[in-house]
């Protein structure tokens, strides 16, 4: 682990892991449920959390070089299921990638029980890990200019659910009805750091577009 | 007429409601937002007899008009401009009444690029996740304003301020943002950081409320992997590989994926998104707090 200064009242810790970096925003999260800390934001990402409006950044950096944060696992949280029509246009080019037919993929992805390891892009949009080692996907070569609300997409290690159109690079597998941000709503995101999420295949209304 | 609104007249380039922000969702994706000069935004309130988290305009370079469909205090502070009701001029960075139906025009910025204007009772739009201010990364919060549009004004709370004109200072012909360098600083070659500290940079046009772009030399790096993603904060100066730093402003995204060599002082900020298109930067070494 390793604490970098940003700025004037910000850390970001660094480990060596996605894994590690979860299981630190939990602990941290906790932490300042306890009120053992003060941290206006705790943002989790790849490899790191960031910390940002601390009030004494160097006593923490020094405290967590002394005594780092054990690995607590992680609270049982609900499980969020996703319908999924698995009906993306990028499904084949997927398929091809994992070298699997179109319906395989479903199976392998709607298997598998994932986790969001953190969000960022949009409001709402989480990057969810639990994919099986060696199913990492490029990005497309050329991003769309436009990605539906509600689609399903792979890029590197990580599944995502677009909250609203965007433009976008990742592959899109599926669509879902499921809303995953709604400012009106407590809370507003349906997936946040450390949600487990489930995608149930549901049956496809119509062909892809 | 009672009716506590605002009619917008001429919503001039880029008009939007601001106040303090949504700090604290970070974690969801959900930038801070806010008004880029916080200290004007701030004096602007006061002026009126607001308090400090009542939401105020944004006006960027050529101002706005603005027709209060009740009697209201208005006061216009940051970028200079001319002010004006119905034709006749009024005080910048003072408290101006202005009667029911009656049209405020705030002119084009003399100087800087930001002017905000307070009303009496705030800007009453409905608030997301605790806060007015649009943001134009994520699309929260209202939408910049239109022409014909119509604001809803909270009651007005406090007093004006009793005096004539608040003295500001006027936005500098040439930044120099103090800088505490990281965290990815040993992402950069030793050149690369001395050309960051020494160099002249200009600000680009391509600026938005999300960040100061900026031109000048290019600051290579010394790795050449990916950065995974990872947190930004406000004042973040980030390097794209184009080369030339980007500062962060209050629509930043939560998190990315490009180097930051370093971060401006927060009290330096506001400077920053005043400076015109143009306007040369210089980046020195915070001292003090920060780089610990």
């Amino acid at each position: 682990m390793r604490t970098l200064p940003v700025g004037a009242d910000a850390l970001l810790v660094e480990v060596a892991s996605g894994e590690e970096a979860q299981a630190l925003h939990a602990a941290l999260l906790r932490r300042r449920a306890e009120g053992s800390l003060t941290a206006r934001e705790i943002v989790p990402a790849a490899r790191t959390v960031l910390l940002d409006g601390l009030p004494d950044p160097a006593r923490l950096a020094a405290e967590l070089a002394s005594r780092p944060v054990p690995h607590v696992p992680p609270r049982a949280a609900e499980t969020v299921e996703i319908p999924v029509r698995y009906d993306g246009p990028d499904l084949a080019d997927v398929a091809a990638h994992w070298g699997v037919g179109a319906a395989e993929v479903a199976r392998i992805h709607a298997d598998a029980e994932f986790r969001v390891a953190f969000c960022g892009f949009a409001p709402g949009f989480g990057y969810l890990t639990g994919l099986p080692a060696g199913r990492e996907v490029p990005r497309r070569s050329t991003p769309r200019t436009s990605v539906p609300a509600g689609s399903v997409a792979l890029a590197g290690p990580y599944t995502g659910v677009y909250p609203r159109s965007s433009p976008g690079g990742w592959q899109l597998i599926g669509t879902t009805d499921v809303v995953l941000w709604d400012h009106t709503r407590e809370p507003a995101a349906l997936l946040s750091p450390g949600t487990r999420v489930r995608f149930v295949p549901v049956a496809s209304t119509g062909p892809a577009t | 007429m009672t009716d506590r609104a605002l009619s917008v007249v001429r919503a001039g380039a880029l008009t939007t409601v601001q106040d303090r922000g949504r700090p604290g969702h970070a974690h969801l994706g959900v930038p801070r937002s806010g008004a880029l000069d916080g200290p004007a935004a701030a004096l602007a309130n006061r002026l009126v007899g607001n308090g400090p988290d009542a939401a105020v305009l944004e006006t960027t370079l050529d101002g706005c008009s603005l027709r209060p469909r009740s009697p209201v205090t208005v006061a216009v502070t940051g970028a200079p401009c001319r002010v004006r009701v119905d034709g006749r001029p009024a005080a910048w960075g003072g408290p101006v009444r202005v009667r029911a139906g009656a049209v405020l025009d705030v002119g084009p910025a003399v100087l800087g690029v930001r002017a905000y204007v307070a009303v009496s009772g705030g800007v009453a739009v409905e608030p997301v996740l605790g806060s007015r201010s649009t943001d134009l990364l994520s699309g929260l919060g209202p939408t910049p304003l239109t022409d014909g549009a119509v604001l809803p004004l909270g009651a007005p709370a406090g007093v004006q301020a009793r005096v004539d004109v608040a003295p500001q200072a006027g936005p500098p012909s040439e930044l120099v943002l103090r800088v505490f360098l990281g965290p990815r600083v040993d992402w950069f070659t030793a050149g690369a950081v001395r050309r960051f500290l020494s160099g002249v940079f200009r600000v680009s046009p391509a600026s938005n409320r999300i960040g100061v772009r900026t031109t000048g030399p290019e600051l290579e790096r010394a790795r050449g992997e990916e950065l995974p993603s990872e947190g930004m904060v406000l004042g973040a100066v980030q390097v794209p590989p184009a080369g030339t730093p980007v500062i962060f402003l209050a629509d930043h995204p939560t998190t990315g994926g490009y180097p930051v060599i370093g971060v401006v002082h927060a009290d330096d900020l506001p400077a920053a998104a005043q400076a015109r298109p143009g306007t040369a930067v210089r980046f020195v070494a915070a001292r003090g707090r920060g780089g610990f």
